[in-house]
């Protein structure tokens, strides 16, 4: 279970601020949807610990990443998240391969990642000789490179056409769920019901 | 012609390109990040050099390494080591007069990157060092190579503040520019032309080889 209580002044679509308070179930694929500006990539990024709010705790089991009060912050490095931004955030100068190097030095599993991805072709390619639609996919592998205990992707299938989106989401499912990874993923276009995400939190 | 002032002025310029390459890399990092008025004092600091006359930092360099003042006291009581009329003064006055040069183009590419691609790297467990050293560093390699390129150049045709700090010790701190003018005042026109024309194909090689190396090189990170 992963329980979040945080508050952030920033800019939201209504100007209140960003307070959040609940609870994701471990294990499972949750879609945040929202209006524009409501903080959904904020919520992100707070769970990451790239941004700090300003007050608030998350826990995910029995560890706490972030209290305030008690004046605890786990670093990035140590969370063990995935993240799939919004921009991809590729690294330019390295090859497919390379990026899935970077987050682990076993053969099989870039192997597999390689083949849900549909990258095998391009494992030698670097960004900028990518569709968007690779690039995209480029960004999920390597976030799924660490096994993260949690995934959060920022809208992850924008640039993907409908059938290879199908294909990707099952295999992105089954790798989930065999690595009993918890997600969290912002979308502007909500699943279909049981389509990828199981639970839906609505951010006001 | 004695070769002594062409093989002091490439030493110099290689020895002071390397010393700011291990020390300019980390501050320009450094500077990129956040905004702090203690880290614009700095940068105004470090930027001085490319608006100050050359002599005068050079004067004020001679005597904050002279004997009779406190630093330049110090160095030679604990060390013994004086950096007036020395190569190694010229080596340190060279570091601080191309500072700017190295800090300003490294700082401003590292500034360009997506702060993402940091973030990206942090996520996956790798700390600020090995994010820098692994993917920020060679994301900004033509902005190095350039740097370095005109920090070798800089202070290849450096006169003023080499002056002040060395003087004009044969064999010791007596640079290419010091032996031209040096030349010219003993109206050897003929010697000062050989120096200067060395030095102008020297510097002229080293520029365009940097505008072919980097011609591939991209704006944009993704290109």
């Amino acid at each position: 279970m992963i329980k979040v209580d945080l508050t952030k002044q920033i800019r939201t679509h209504d100007g209140s601020g960003l307070h959040i308070n609940t609870q994701f179930a471990s294990g499972q694929i949750t879609q945040l949807v929202g209006p524009s500006g409501a903080g959904k990539t904020t919520l992100l990024k707070m769970l990451a610990g790239l941004i700090q709010p300003d007050q608030g705790r998350i826990q995910v089991d029995d560890q706490v990443w972030l209290d305030t009060e008690a004046g605890i912050c786990l670093e990035p490095q140590k969370r063990g998240v995935g993240f799939v931004f919004q921009d991809y955030a590729l690294f330019p100068h390295m090859t497919v391969e390379k990026h899935l190097l970077y987050g682990t030095r076993d053969e099989a599993y870039i192997k597999q990642l390689l083949q849900t991805g549909r990258l095998e072709p391009f494992r030698h390619h670097k960004p900028r000789q990518l569709s968007g639609g690779q690039q995209q996919r480029l960004a999920i592998l390597r976030a799924l490179s660490t096994k993260p205990r949690l995934l959060l992707m920022d809208e992850p299938f924008t640039a993907l056409d409908n059938a290879l989106k199908k294909e990707l989401i099952a295999d992105l499912k089954n790798l989930l769920t065999v690595q009993g990874t918890t997600c969290l993923v912002v979308t502007h276009q909500p699943f279909l019901n049981g389509e990828f995400a199981g639970d839906t939190f609505e951010m006001e | 012609m004695d070769w002594n002032p062409i093989w002091l002025s490439v030493k110099l310029a290689l020895v002071t390109t390397l010393i700011l390459l291990v020390l300019g890399l980390p501050l320009a990092y450094w500077l990129s990040r956040k905004n702090t008025l203690f880290k614009l004092i700095l940068e105004g600091i470090i930027t001085m050099p490319l608006v100050l006359p050359p002599s005068v930092l050079g004067f004020y360099l001679l005597l904050l390494f002279s004997p009779q003042n406190a630093l330049g006291r110090w160095l030679h009581n604990a060390f013994d080591i004086q950096l007036v009329f020395s190569f190694g003064g010229l080596i340190v006055a060279s570091v601080v007069y191309s500072l700017p040069f190295m800090i300003n183009p490294v700082r401003s590419a590292f500034a360009q990157l997506p702060h993402s691609i940091s973030e990206a790297s942090y996520t996956m467990g790798k700390s600020e060092w090995q994010t820098l050293l692994h993917i920020l560093i060679p994301n900004i390699s033509p902005s190095i190579l350039t740097a370095a390129v005109l920090t070798f150049a800089h202070t290849l045709g450096e006169f003023g503040v080499v002056l002040m700090i060395g003087g004009n010790i044969p064999g010791v701190t007596r640079v290419a520019s010091i032996a031209i003018y040096d030349s010219v005042e003993q109206m050897n026109y003929s010697q000062a032309n050989n120096y200067s024309l060395l030095l102008f194909i020297l510097t002229f090689v080293i520029v365009t080889t940097v505008f072919v190396v980097n011609r591939k090189s991209v704006k944009s990170p993704l290109g």
